[in-house]
């Protein structure tokens, strides 16, 4: 009887618990959502808050209306495709339209804040200083007309004080050398000395205490007044820069301004961008139509190889030539980088033994490339071997044999039947394939970084660079950080990426309907 | 059965044993060559493609043990590999777990629940599994750096973030286990349904338990893919101990500090395990390619 009342309440208490679990999950994940957005609208990231506040609603919502029940298995995955794809592709883009970059990297704000924090010296209360000791404490004494002033003691490890002075005669103590009051400069710049009219004092020099004054004052305009020179600094809203309005001096830091079009003027009209880009743009779409054609043919010749009757041994074959595939590919291309070494690489080595050249692969534009081309394909014709090994099991052997009866060759076998029954299948693939390598940054990046540089251009760019890796190098390898001009660069790749995506889901569509029909 | 001339089909067999074997001569030089490099002595090339004398010096640095040289010289290691890897395999693990989670609850959605946006969705996760994530770099660098200041478990520099925005690639997985899902008889959730399961439990029962080769199939892939990436965590990792393999192995071939037969040892070391895996499963990742991706 016991043991049946208690299995009840367990099973309760369970029933419980399975209710309010889920529950007590989705309003903890719904608060920190919340918490989040309100922190990074304190924060002053408006863009990540909203987002965060979007998601934490679309939560709210779907979890809360019984109408959307199968929205809720598919909120987590759409959500995180719409977060870390969709939205930052956008996002960048719309930095394409700013001048966000190392120089302008933060709010108008924090820009205003970090002027007016300047500190400058006023000249007119400076005063030579001279520091006494007595046993571990030290004394400041600031001499005047008739008595200066000591301040009260104070030890060597002191830290941000505000000590006050009074008026005195010199004092009996001993007097530090100059040495050792370099020695002791770390506690000097953490005090501050308090005059008995109320002037603070901080260390301004070697030998001066002097009392500070903000470098600039601001007008309710937003203008600032230096104090130092009177000099008026205006901000500058479409150049994110306070400009000095004698000189047209730009006073960094600056802040991230929408700029509309000028990025896009920057790489339409200004030759050093345009021209190198022009280039790379020709060598982007020429990259990926070698390694495409080439890891195809290559793919292609071995699968049909393979398939041979004939051949034995196939199953250590295909292991081996699938190797390069299965091996990670940041390694591999490592390897190669090393092997290509111009001075001790093996290549080079075993190049120079047999025919007595040494091709400058990392130095001479045309070399790298092909260097480039080699080793993609060494990276890729594994995929595309799999693939058409895949697709030529489905195309029927009697086709075959009744053209092998009729007297038609090998070769006229394959072009005439087998090639056409596996090209269809392959082309979205190919497509999926061409967009790859147009975006093969890993490869470039990791192999030749882009170099050699293509001569006279005012941006880094190399001549195995493709758009994308040139795009990576704008934004996180040069000193200018030049994000808005990385997302000008993003957009164009965007579309050419968007217009080969529409192509390979059509072919992908026309696939699916043909076997259906079928 | 086709009549054949025997002596053309040696003549043929000769050809095609040559061909294969002088290409895979091409193909494997780089792995023969990099096995030999991590046992020979120095970091450059000496004049012998085989090496004079055999050293352990670089496998005991690859492993993070310092190595005594006969002349009495201690060398220690110039990176941490291990660490590396196992920062790869972490990340790989957790962002893997969570890549599984969503998109098989999401297929089981797809597949089996009617509501309305659901092809316009699928569609459109096929199409934007075409565009790289390089394409948001800049704004995935400047999120995390904002979400930084609110707390830095989500800033740069975090293996939490990266693990974030790796959860973006469920988008073939979806695709893949929804074809999976598909081929299930329908006879057995309305079996369920009739039984009064919620579709919460149809799945939670019926399809996850049957789910379960194809779920490691999708982990496997996707394990691979993370370890593998080098653009996202190149922009998200800054300190040399958060590195993961893929960006701290560029640092071994650094033009000033050149550590080739350190870099051999350590890439075989990291490599083998990766690669075993893969050859384990590549034969799933295509079928997964050609019919998941096609099926309307």
């Amino acid at each position: 009887m016991t043991s049946l009342s208690s299995e009840n309440t367990n099973s309760i208490s369970g029933f419980k618990l399975r209710r309010l679990l889920p529950v007590g999950l989705l309003i903890a994940v719904f608060t920190t959502l919340f918490y989040s957005a309100f922190l990074l609208f304190l924060g002053n990231q408006p863009v990540v808050g909203l987002l965060v506040l979007v998601v934490a609603v679309c939560f709210g919502i779907v979890f809360s209306t019984k109408r959307l029940y199968a929205h809720r298995f598919i909120l987590p995955g759409i959500a995180a495709v719409l977060i870390f794809i969709a939205f930052p592709v956008g996002y960048t883009v719309y930095l394409g339209f700013t001048n966000f970059s190392s120089f302008n990297l933060l709010s108008h704000e924090r820009v205003r804040e970090i002027h007016l924090a300047k500190k400058i010296v006023d000249k007119e209360t400076s005063r030579d200083f001279s520091v006494w000791q007595q046993g571990d404490t030290y004394q400041l004494y600031f001499a005047g007309k008739e008595d200066g002033y000591l301040s009260e003691p104070f030890e060597k490890n002191v830290t941000q004080h505000t000590i006050k002075a009074e008026a005195a005669p010199i004092p009996s103590t001993e007097k530090l050398s100059m040495r050792d009051t370099i020695k002791l400069r770390k506690s000097l710049g953490e005090i501050s000395i308090q005059l008995p009219d109320g002037v603070i004092l901080k260390n301004s020099g070697l030998r001066k205490f002097a009392a500070q004054m903000p470098e600039f004052r601001e007008t309710p305009e937003g203008v600032l007044i230096s104090n130092l020179d009177g000099s008026r600094l205006f901000p500058n809203s479409k150049i994110g820069f306070y400009t000095n309005e004698i000189t047209g001096e730009h006073v960094s830091p600056g802040w991230r301004v929408n700029v509309g079009l000028a990025n896009f003027k920057r790489i339409f009209q200004s030759e050093g961008i345009r021209a190198p880009m022009f280039s790379i743009f020709l060598w982007t779409c020429l990259f990926a139509l070698l390694s495409v054609g080439l890891t195809f043919i290559l793919g292609l010749a071995l699968a049909v190889t393979l398939q041979w009757p004939h051949l034995r041994g196939k199953a250590v074959y295909r292991i081996l030539l699938i190797l390069p595939y299965a091996v990670p590919a940041f390694i591999s291309i490592l390897i190669f980088r090393g092997l290509f070494n111009q001075n001790f690489g093996e290549i080079n080595m075993i190049l120079n033994a047999l025919f007595g050249v040494r091709p400058s692969w990392m130095t001479n534009g045309g070399m790298a490339r092909t260097m480039l081309v080699i080793v993609n394909v060494w990276l890729g014709y594994p995929y595309m071997m799999l693939l058409a090994m895949g697709f030529l099991q489905s195309v029927p052997e009697d086709h075959k044999k009744a053209a092998t009866l009729e007297g038609a060759s090998a070769l006229l076998i394959f072009r005439k039947i087998t090639f056409p029954q596996i090209l269809p299948p392959f082309l979205p693939l190919l497509v999926a394939s061409f967009a790859f390598n147009f975006n093969n940054i890993v490869l470039v990046l990791l192999l030749t970084r882009g170099l050699p540089d293509i001569p006279g251009t005012i941006i880094p760019a190399g001549q195995t660079d493709i758009l994308g890796s040139f795009t990576y190098r704008i934004a996180f390898q040069n000193a200018g950080q030049e994000y808005g001009l990385a997302g000008a660069i993003t957009l164009i790749i965007f579309v050419i990426v968007a217009a080969l995506a529409y192509a390979n889901f059509v072919a992908m569509r026309r696939q699916a309907a043909k076997r259906a029909a079928s | 059965m086709i009549v054949e001339h025997p002596r053309r089909l040696q003549l043929q067999k000769i050809f095609a044993h040559a061909f294969l074997l002088s290409f895979l001569a091409l193909i494997l030089f780089p792995f023969l060559m990099v096995i030999s490099i991590s046992f020979r002595e120095g970091n450059f090339t000496t004049g012998s493609i085989i090496p004079e004398s055999l050293t352990l010096e670089h496998w005991a640095l690859a492993l993070g043990l310092d190595y005594t040289r006969t002349d009495g010289t201690v060398v220690e290691p110039a990176f941490p590999v291990l660490l590396w890897m196992w920062n790869s395999i972490k990340i790989g693990l957790i962002a893997s777990i969570g890549v599984v989670t969503l998109s098989t609850i999401s297929a089981y959605a797809f597949s089996r629940i009617r509501f309305r946006g659901a092809g316009v969705m699928l569609d459109s996760m096929l199409i934007i599994q075409m565009f790289p994530t390089t394409l948001a770099l800049v704004a995935l660098f400047a999120i995390f750096d904002g979400l930084g200041e609110v707390s830095p478990v989500l800033g740069i520099d975090s293996h939490w973030s990266l693990g974030l925005v790796y959860l973006s690639g469920i988008t073939l997985h979806v695709w893949t286990i929804k074809g999976y899902f598909d081929n299930l008889d329908p006879a057995m959730d309305k079996a369920a349904q009739v039984d009064g399961a919620t579709p919460w439990q149809t799945f939670r029962f019926i399809f996850l338990p049957l789910a379960v080769p194809i779920i490691a199939v999708v982990f496997v892939l996707s394990f691979i893919g993370i370890i593998n990436d080098y653009p996202l965590a190149s922009i998200l990792l800054r300190s040399e101990e958060n590195l993961t393999l893929a960006v701290g192995s560029r640092l071994y071939l650094n033009e000033f500090k050149y550590l080739w037969g350190d870099f051999a040892a350590a890439a075989i070391l990291s490599g083998f395990p990766i690669t075993l895996v893969f050859m384990i499963a590549q034969k799933y990742l295509v079928a997964g390619l050609s019919d998941g991706a096609v099926k309307g």
